[in-house]
């Protein structure tokens, strides 16, 4: 077996009565939660600093000095990567970004809408309305994904960026969020309130009930960026042209001719590195504003 | 008068307009390319004559031949017993792990809590595909270090791009990218249980592996359910990672999951009537088994709460 084996294995080790009941030895400090959870950090981050080291070598230092030695080459590997197709990598970093970016934005709207509609309102269907978008969940993406295509072939859309962007708009999951957090974010009084005092629906909803929201809106945005960033399946049927692909499918292309030419596999690694780093940072500045409780509303009840 | 009316009007429609956007798109791309997969799934093309010219090629009524086919397909059966191998590792490691990190993080004394939580939850951040390519240069022999470290220990180096191996190189992938959030959940869940709750036990002497197992376990069930239930439906639904280790080894095939078969039987062999059948087929196991699930969670639940 692998050394992850090992690895997963030894945390579990840690529950053992013999150890969790502490000798002396640690008045201070809780030693085996400490080690535990220092091996899984340890686990996680193996694969991202082996990325940092790797994306230093050059081609032949990959397949020859030890894997988390530093190599020499960085500048070259940027360079390469620049000089790459006329830069399509950074096209394909702006493409994820138009994607995740504008397609976060347009179902934080659509979910807002309908969240606060289904949690303010009693009126005829609401449940069944609310219902039918919640089974949207549960289809898996493929049997979406291959109609769709299909349909998109049909209207002449495919291969094009609405046929990314268009299918994501609807998230099922971001309206149930939008619903959980209007229904506690926005009290009834004062949207009785914004009636009496004559506003329109429309206005009590963008004036009044959407500076309530922003909190959890925020948190539908960052889910549905997350998640649009990371999606695979559907750009893959979607598109053919190279210039629309998102990161993940560019670099999944390049690993692909990478296994017949050894010599991009450099590129990989970079391009790999290069696109982790917005992410990683995107996710240290709003892992502040991730509220646990949001997050714990969210997946409760 | 006419303006109250008026007034009234607009409030009772303006649920409707605000819902409109989403049950435009929900009815674009969720109601209709389901109606069409069906509709797919239920026919199939007739070639009249030698096939050539406008009108040569027909769609036809085949009632279930398509399902029938489907499911006596030994490449589909394989994908499914594979996926459910790959299940059966990743569903209780995955799980097993988040929830002793959260534990762990939940500990009285405990150092580091803030980062080690912030590292584990990291891989939440990073896409699948490139998740599998890390891992999978990670697994190449050429360029791992546990290959190094094997060679010079003088140890067997398995290769973990083929047979038993690659379930748990590919198993490792998922544990690596869902960990941490499963851990924040039942984190979450441990959290906002009062902390009154332990002192009675403390007082009675109880260990903190004793309030681990008889109070916080059992408290974090429903959390337990919900992240169980998730794994699942996503284990069922593989495609980025294995499709990402596919041009690094020869022994993951584009049938390897259910969901690549249908890929590959409607973009590689162009059949898309029966890849509508098996996609059809996938969502139908997927809700017969959420449903089950949710059920059987509920009644359990209510169970609970009767006694």
């Amino acid at each position: 077996m692998s050394s992850l084996a090992v690895r997963k294995a030894s945390p579990a080790a840690g529950t053992t009565p013999g150890t969790a009941q502490g000798p002396p030895l640690r008045r201070r400090i809780a030693f085996v939660p400490t080690v535990t959870l220092l091996i899984g950090a340890i686990y996680c981050l193996l694969p991202v600093a082996w990325v940092v080291i790797a994306a230093t070598k050059s081609g032949s230092e990959l397949f020859s000095t030890f894997t988390f030695l530093p190599g020499t080459g960085f500048a070259d590997n940027v360079t390469d990567l620049n000089a790459y197709r006329d830069g399509i990598y950074w096209k394909w970093m702006a493409n994820s970004a138009l994607y995740a970016g504008l397609g976060a934005v347009l179902s934080t709207v659509v979910s807002a809408f309908s969240g606060y509609a289904l949690a303010i309102y009693r009126f005829r269907g609401r449940e069944t309305i609310f219902n039918i978008l919640m089974a949207g969940v549960l289809m898996p993406p493929v049997i979406l994904a291959i109609p769709q295509y299909l349909l998109m072939a049909k209207a002449d859309l495919t291969d094009s960026y609405a046929s990314v962007l268009l299918p994501l708009v609807l998230s099922p999951y971001g309206v149930y969020l939008a619903r959980i957090y209007a229904a506690a974010a926005v009290p009834g009084d004062v949207v009785e309130a914004g009636r009496m005092d004559g506003a329109s629906e429309l206005r009590i909803f963008t004036r009044i009930a959407l500076p309530m929201m922003v909190p959890g809106l925020v948190t539908v945005f960052l889910f549905q960026f997350v998640a649009v960033w990371n999606n695979f399946l559907l750009p893959y049927i979607m598109l053919s042209d190279d210039e629309r692909f998102p990161i993940t499918l560019g670099l999944f292309t390049l690993l692909e001719q990478g296994s017949n030419t050894p010599a991009l596999y450099t590129l990989v690694i970079t391009g790999a590195l290069l696109a982790v780093i917005p992410l990683i940072a995107l996710f240290l500045v709003i892992q502040r504003f991730w509220s646990l409780d949001l997050l714990s509303g969210a997946v409760k009840s | 008068m006419t303006s109250a009316r008026r007034k009234s009007y607009g409030v009772k429609g303006a649920p409707y307009a605000f819902l409109l956007p989403a049950t435009i798109l929900f009815a674009l791309f969720f109601a209709l390319p389901i109606g069409y997969a069906m509709w797919l799934s239920l026919h199939k093309v007739q070639v009249k004559g030698l096939g050539l010219g406008a009108g040569a090629r027909e769609e036809v009524w085949a009632g279930l031949e398509n399902y029938t086919d489907s499911l006596t397909d030994s490449q589909l059966l394989d994908g499914a017993v594979r996926v459910l191998g790959y299940g059966a590792i990743v569903v209780p490691v995955m799980l097993g792990l988040a929830l002793l990190f959260a534990l762990m993080l939940d500990t009285d004394r405990v150092r580091l809590a803030p980062v080690t939580r912030l590292a584990i939850f990291l891989p939440y951040a990073i896409p699948g595909v490139v998740a599998a390519m890390l891992w999978g240069f990670l697994y190449l022999p050429d360029v791992s270090p546990f290959y190094f470290v094997l060679d010079r220990l003088g140890m067997p180096q398995p290769d973990l791009l083929d047979g038993g191996p690659l379930y748990f190189a590919l198993s490792n992938i998922a544990v690596w990218g869902g960990t941490g959030f499963n851990m924040i959940v039942i984190y979450t869940a441990l959290q906002s249980i009062p902390a009154e709750v332990y002192e009675a036990a403390k007082l009675d002497g109880a260990t903190p592996l004793q309030i681990a197992i008889r109070i916080k376990i059992p408290m974090v069930a429903p959390s337990l359910v919900l992240t169980f239930f998730f794994s699942i439906i996503a284990t069922l639904q593989v495609f980025s990672e294995p499709t990402t280790l596919k041009p690094l080894t020869n022994s993951v095939s584009t049938t390897w999951s259910p969901l690549m078969k249908v890929y590959q039987d409607a973009f590689g062999k162009g059949d898309i009537h029966s890849a509508a059948a098996t996609a059809v087929i996938i969502a139908i196991v997927t809700l017969v088994l959420s449903f089950g699930f949710l059920r059987a969670a509920n009644s359990r639940n209510k169970q609970e709460a009767a006694q």
